[in-house]
């Protein structure tokens, strides 16, 4: 095994700052935050998406990552939180190659739909001002959100994720230390 | 140790953390006073209640060294979301001076060490008490509710389960009838606080008890609304630009009430205003009750004389 690089400098003030950044990007979506700063998580592993998870994850929630034995270690050592067999029965499930399809994902029940999973995926780059036009919550008229290294059926498969309302998914997208979030309410417009 | 300023005039040893704002904080207590377990959970929590508007979500409320009806939902909203670079405002029916305001903004000067200040304007986070102030609030501001109970439909449905069905079915048809009995009763809505809304036309809520005067105030706020119930633990949400509209029908539509007089310090006829009586014999009169927008529109009249 190789050797494990530091969680949190400070665990405490790194994880408000990790959580602010995660709570504004839920509430604005489309907005891009900066979180992660000065992480060094294993790759295939990006700082903000190590970041989301050090600030969220713990022994009650379960995780389903597809990054490899590395970043489970790591994982398994920061935020102590038992792994799931299947996303489908994760509460936060780390996509850093192909994501699983959101259908298959938890999506809480009419009644808790709460109990919906996050799911963060890691995207090649991030871009305020151009690519999809975003509605819903949180957002005044549009927000205007490029995202690279999606499927391309993302935006249909979201379009069903959003029609089951409330039940769903919540989606925090990643580029290296930029994070936006795509809560359930979101509806995207492609150009 | 650092010479105390003039916000925190009391408290024990530095914390000496790296990044934390400087001031005598209390030794022995995590930033915040909760631990760094329920944190999580409780931002966990505040995530889900963001992405589905309006909707209740049970979580762990924790002991708080005060009683329950004295805001402890909405000071662990509070002590999760808080940082160091935070500067909090805390109101009690509008007023920055009142016993529970004052205790919880020292609570947080003292475990957290973050500025304090009466002004809306200079606040991150404002926590509330059956309350929004007066002034317009912001983008990079969040309030937070203290909420005795978040169920709307509690004095209609006691069965927390029944409820919780209702809220999956979206059946607020018991809300609508009680409305309708009040018109029929008495020829209007006679429903002054806890007035309630409709969030993102899906989710009925209990805006907690703040005057029906402030619900338009919720509709499209930029800034972010958090919702703390500590005794029910209830977290909710409503996120910036969401629509929260009043229920009401067709021919009685809602109507913010507001008492027919000026205040008496600031002559504001715009804000909400509280009734204090003065004597025994009649006697009475209105002023703000929110004490920050009354004393900034008196010292503005002040200076322009």
């Amino acid at each position: 095994m190789s050797t494990l690089t530091p969680g949190f400098a400070d665990p405490v003030l790194d994880a408000q700052a990790t959580f602010r950044a995660v709570l504004e990007a839920m509430s604005r979506p489309g907005r891009i935050q900066r979180a992660g700063t000065g992480l060094r998580p294993p790759a295939p592993m990006m700082p903000a998406a190590a970041a989301v998870l050090l600030a969220l994850a713990d022994s009650g929630t379960t995780l389903w990552q597809d990054a490899g034995t590395d970043a489970e270690a790591w994982l398994r050592f920061h935020c102590g939180a038992p792994f799931a067999a299947m996303p489908a029965e994760a509460a936060f499930v780390l996509a850093t190659g192909a994501p699983p399809v959101i259908a298959d994902l938890n999506a809480g029940s009419e009644e808790e739909p709460e109990r919906g999973a996050t799911l963060i995926v890691q995207v090649a780059a991030l871009e305020e001002g151009a690519g999809w036009r975003l509605s819903g919550p949180g957002i005044e008229r549009e927000h205007r959100l490029a995202v690279t290294g999606l499927p391309s059926d993302f935006v249909a498969a979201w379009a069903r994720n959003r029609g089951r309302f409330p039940r769903g998914v919540d989606v925090i997208l990643c580029a290296g230390e930029r994070i936006a979030a795509l809560p359930r309410t979101v509806a995207i417009a492609e150009g | 140790m650092s010479p105390p300023d003039d916000r925190s005039a009391e408290g024990g040893g530095d914390l000496n953390r790296p990044g934390q704002t400087k001031g005598p904080v209390m030794e022995g207590y995590n930033f915040a006073y909760l631990d760094e377990a329920t944190k999580r959970m409780l931002r966990r929590t505040i995530l889900k209640a963001v992405a589905i508007p309006g909707h209740q979500i049970p979580f762990g409320a924790r002991e708080m060294p005060l009683p329950y009806g004295w805001g402890t939902g909405g000071i662990q909203v509070t002590a999760a979301i808080l940082g160091p670079s935070d500067t909090l405002k805390v109101i009690d029916q509008g007023a920055d001076d009142t016993t529970n305001a004052v205790s919880i903004r020292r609570f947080f000067t003292r475990v957290a060490g973050v500025a304090t200040t009466e002004r809306t304007a200079e606040a991150t986070i404002i926590q509330t008490r059956h309350r929004i102030p007066e002034q317009a609030l912001r983008e990079d501001q969040v309030i937070v509710y203290q909420v005795p109970q978040p169920e709307p439909l509690s004095r209609l449905e006691p069965r927390r389960a029944e409820t919780k069905r209702l809220h999956s079915l979206a059946d607020y048809g018991l809300m609508h009838v009680r409305l309708y009995e009040d018109i029929a009763r008495y020829g209007h809505i006679a429903k002054a606080y806890d007035y309630p809304v409709m969030v993102n036309g899906r989710y009925l809520m209990a805006p907690s008890p703040i005057p029906a005067f402030d619900n338009p105030k919720m509709d499209r706020m930029p800034a972010l609304q958090l919702f703390g119930a500590g005794r029910e633990k209830r977290i909710y949400a409503v996120p910036p630009y969401t629509e929260v509209r009043s229920l009401d029908f067709e021919d009685h539509p809602f109507r913010p009430i507001r008492a027919p007089h000026a205040c008496a310090l600031c002559g504001s006829r715009e804000s909400y205003l509280d009734e204090v009586i003065t004597d025994d014999r009649g006697g009475r009169l209105f002023v703000c009750s929110d004490t920050d927008y009354c004393s900034g529109r008196v010292a503005l009249r002040e200076a322009a004389e």
